[in-house]
């Protein structure tokens, strides 16, 4: 029994001296906020699908780090990007800004749909004028029905 | 006939754009550095702390700064290529260890041999985000005025080295 109690004595003390306070995120809850707006906005490139906010990577947690301190030292929101473009290009963007070598990600879908579009209205309408246009049965085709219906009666009888 | 011929030739079109798609490395952005400065830095050398390097120390020559790690493994690949270079005295090759534990960065080179003609410490990554390193191993050739003229992204190859570095090298010496 007194083992027992020894071991669960143990049990509930080590661990809370083990563990260590969590290190905190910021001092700052409001520039916390205006970071992570930011870095929603920002890719990382080491795991290139996920934002500077959303990544675990070691490189993200540097440069949210960097961007915090940024902050703390009042730059502005554009400040900050203009920093990250300088060293990492625009590449670390997610909304990249309108000039001629982004014309066609900007635009390029709405191309696309425009043609979609026009493809769309002619053949719809081709279709329909080829179903005025010819008559759905021949006249020899409607004869052969009208016997084969015949027939079908005659043999349901 | 046209039937069949449009959707064809659309499906070769999209075959293309994905096949130029696989064919691209999205690991290399190119770096919005080259032909700038390279940025300026003052950091302890890794065998003498004591003693600092900057970047303007190295004004006048032309040479490579390799960022390297004990925890990268992709380092270990290129390292016997930087021994070799290193040792052929072409240009001088300085290391800047990134992010990692002096202890263990000396029994590295210790362990593969050490082409650094210095190696100065950035353990807390600050001159990596100021010369854009996301990958380690990166490889910058630096200019005489000290400009970035190349930026190999992930280990170099002796491709890379061939056609690449070594003939800007020369160039840039000439």
């Amino acid at each position: 029994m007194k083992k027992f109690t020894l071991l669960l004595v143990l049990m509930l003390v080590l661990p809370s001296s083990w563990a260590r306070e969590a290190a905190p995120v910021a001092e700052d809850p409001e520039i916390e906020r205006r970071m992570i707006r930011l870095s929603e906005d920002l890719r990382c490139l080491v795991c290139q699908n996920e934002s500077l906010a959303g990544s675990r990577a070691d490189f993200a947690n540097d440069l949210r780090r960097e961007i915090r301190e940024q902050m703390k030292d009042n730059k502005s929101d554009k400040e900050i990007t203009d920093f990250l473009v300088a060293r990492y290009g625009e590449f670390v963007l997610y909304r990249p800004p309108v000039k001629p070598t982004t014309m066609l990600l900007w635009f390029g879908p709405f191309i696309f749909l425009a043609a979609g579009a026009v493809f769309l209205i002619f053949y719809l309408k081709r279709r329909r004028r080829r179903q005025i246009e010819e008559p759905a049965l021949s006249e020899k085709q409607r004869q052969q029905a009208e016997a084969l219906l015949k027939d079908g009666k005659g043999n349901n009888a | 006939m046209t039937r069949f011929l449009l959707p064809l030739v659309a499906f070769l079109v999209l075959v293309a754009f994905l096949l130029i798609g696989l064919n691209l490395n999205p690991r290399e952005v190119p770096s919005p550095l080259i032909g700038k400065p390279a940025p300026d830095f003052q950091l302890e050398q890794l065998h003498e702390p004591e003693k600092m390097l900057t970047s303007k120390d190295n004004l006048g020559k032309v040479w490579l700064l390799n960022v390297w790690a004990s925890w990268c493994v992709s380092c270990r690949e290129e390292h016997p290529l930087l021994v070799e270079l290193a040792r052929s005295g072409i240009v001088p090759v300085y290391g800047l260890n990134y992010k990692d534990e002096r202890d263990l960065a000396l029994q590295w080179l210790r362990q593969f041999g050490d082409p650094y003609t210095v190696s100065i410490r950035d353990p807390e990554g600050r001159a990596g985000i100021d010369y854009g390193v996301y990958g380690v191993p990166e490889t910058y050739v630096i200019d005489k005025n000290g400009v970035i003229r190349y930026k190999q992204i992930g280990p170099v190859t002796v491709e890379a080295l061939e056609t690449k570095i070594l003939p800007l090298v020369k160039e840039l010496q000439g």
